[in-house]
């Protein structure tokens, strides 16, 4: 506690001592608290290992604001708890992390503790980066650290009580978080044992494809079962997939690398920024966590066999429909049959929806989205393309379409697919 | 047969229920404000309101009108008297070649009419699914902000 205190003291002290020497003559040097190095002294591969980890870790993802500068953060966050915002973390001395030292970095990382001694909220997934090795997070510190100083301070975050108070994270600390290095299985091959260091660190799969208790935390022993983010469900990965056609190592690097795989729905939600950013990342380490996530699909190879047959059984049911006069067939006849009866192999032609995952997983919200608000590509960026069913059909139409799509599959229906149209409609406006 | 909602008068049309809307408004109601761009929804150039929302009439079915109501340019004004939307893009002077006008008018006429005191950036979000290539956009936000104080002040 002691230490804490004199360490806050210091801190104080050395913005004080840093504005002082800004005032006292603005073109000279300018004060540098003791341990921050110069963005000079870091060397050039360094700093590129770091951008590669950077895109591996989709940092930028909750670290940028819509259309604000890169790092800068003030990105909100919605969470059950209340509204978390993204900080800066552009090397700027007051309002990012100018004067952290690569120590006070590494706490951060591993220990979720900020340069000040205050705890951090789990939203930034320490639980995942506390294994990351020291060169790892030297390189990461490296990047950040030469990246422009964007003034811009982060807005106060909106939690519910009791959630807004810091010092309660010790106590989550103390009951979900394992810090430690990363043990590798020697049973597994180097491949796997990155893809597992990559996922279960600094790509911090779980944070999404994990489902959380109800203080937040991952529950372990459903790791991968499929969790949510920013109100899309985010589906298992583990022998619970929900992919008509089950994932191979190959169809996922291809997925992660292009946002598309053969018989498989392309990204959308918060998936389409992880693959944006991965577009950084070096081939041979997406292709290890490629291989490492289709591993936890554990399903013995006859049960994945018997999957796809039945996946590739189904398809062209929504071409030709049993149900007639079904007034979601009638929707899908008009709006969706004309691209996605005719499969990817055309042009102008989409996805057969028997292969969309947006149909069997345990909620209809996902589905709803992508034809709602269409997938577009963010402003000047390439990318996949669905077209927006907004206003072209009703609520009403919608429910009957996605009750229709589902009814497709051999899960159980929806429960109140209307209620979900007006739930996700009335975050659209 | 088919019997559409446009502009407040009931339509009979002979189409195949998977016709785009935007066919049947240009090639048998001769309705030509709605114009053909992409085919795709990608760039709003067809864009009517259904029910007061905007939408892509290109990508919409006619077999999904029963019982809504469409409105298209020709609902908005006429050349001698346009409407309020319409009058504010004329006096912005906010076209260069004027393919997308229509749609950016019905695109905007839907965002005034449910916030008639948008601020830039709600202008913006919204009118974004619409695209111009000549890059009159700089118009065109002036002319919807025209529009806006237009309609408060009941011109």
């Amino acid at each position: 506690m002691a230490r804490r205190a004199w360490r806050r003291r210091a801190a104080s002290a050395a913005v004080a001592g840093a504005l002082a020497a800004v005032a006292a003559c603005a073109s000279g040097p300018s004060a540098v608290p003791e341990g921050v190095p110069r963005p000079a002294s870091f060397d050039a591969p360094r700093v590129a290992q770091g951008a590669r980890l950077a895109s591996l870790g989709n940092c930028a993802s909750c670290h940028t604001a819509p259309a604000g500068r890169t790092y800068a953060g003030g990105r909100a966050l919605q969470t059950p708890f209340g509204t978390i915002y993204g900080t800066n973390i552009t090397p700027d001395r007051e309002t990012g992390i100018g004067q952290w030292s690569q120590a006070d970095f590494a706490r951060a990382m591993r220990e979720g503790v900020d340069r000040d001694g205050r705890n951090l909220y789990p939203v930034f997934p320490y639980d995942h980066f506390t294994i990351l090795t020291d060169a790892d997070i030297g390189a990461l510190y490296a990047y950040l650290m030469t990246r422009e100083p964007v003034r811009a301070a982060t807005p106060p975050n909106a939690l519910r009580f009791p959630y807004n108070l810091r010092p309660l994270i010790g106590v989550w600390k103390s009951r979900y978080l394992r810090t430690g290095p990363f043990r590798a299985d020697p049973s597994q091959s180097a491949q796997w044992n990155r893809g597992a260091y990559l996922v279960r660190g600094l790509a911090h799969c779980g944070a999404c494809h994990t489902p959380r208790n109800g203080l937040g935390a991952e529950q372990k022993d459903h790791d991968f079962a499929g969790g949510e983010a920013e109100g899309w469900h985010a589906p298992a990965l583990n022998a619970e997939s929900p992919s008509p056609v089950p994932w191979t190592a190959h169809a996922l690097a291809a997925y992660l690398r292009e946002g598309l795989a053969e018989s498989h729905a392309m990204t959308a939600g918060p998936m389409t920024d992880v693959v944006h950013n991965l577009a950084g990342a070096p081939a041979e380490d997406v292709r290890a966590i490629a291989t490492y996530v289709a591993s936890l699909d554990t399903r013995p190879r006859a049960e994945r066999e018997r999957a796809q047959a039945s996946a590739l059984a189904a398809a062209g049911r929504a071409k030709a429909p049993d149900a007639a006069g079904d007034a979601g067939h009638a929707v899908y006849a008009g709006a969706c049959a004309e691209c996605h009866d005719l499969g990817r192999g055309v042009d102008g032609g989409a996805l057969p929806l028997e292969f969309a995952t947006g149909l069997t997983i345990p909620t209809p919200g996902n589905l709803i989205r992508i034809i709602r608000d269409g997938i577009v590509p963010g402003e000047g960026e390439r990318g996949r393309w669905m077209p927006a069913y907004a206003g072209a059909l009703s609520d009403a139409q919608l429910a009957d379409l996605v009750a229709y799509l589902r009814s497709l599959t051999d899960r159980p229906a929806w429960s109140d697919v209307r209620a979900a149209v007006r739930e996700v409609a009335k975050g659209g406006e | 047969m088919i019997t559409l909602d446009i502009n407040g008068r009931a339509r009979e049309v002979d189409a195949d229920p998977a016709t785009p809307l935007l066919y049947v408004l240009r090639d048998q109601l001769a309705m030509n404000g709605a114009r053909f761009g992409c085919g795709l929804g990608q760039c709003g150039a067809c864009t009517v309101l259904i029910d007061g929302e905007a939408a892509f009439s290109c990508l919409t079915p006619v077999s999904v009108l029963a019982g809504r109501k469409v409105r298209t340019l020709e609902g908005l004004g006429t050349a001698e008297s346009p409407g309020a939307v319409q009058r504010a893009f004329i006096e912005e002077q906010a076209a260069q070649c004027g393919y997308c006008i229509p749609g950016m008018i019905l695109r905007a006429q839907a965002l005034l009419e449910r916030n008639p005191s948008p601020s830039d950036a709600e202008i913006r979000e919204h009118m974004s699914p619409n695209l111009c290539r000549c890059g009159t956009h700089v118009r065109i936000l002036r002319a919807v902000r025209r529009a806006a104080g237009a309609m408060k002040d009941g011109r």
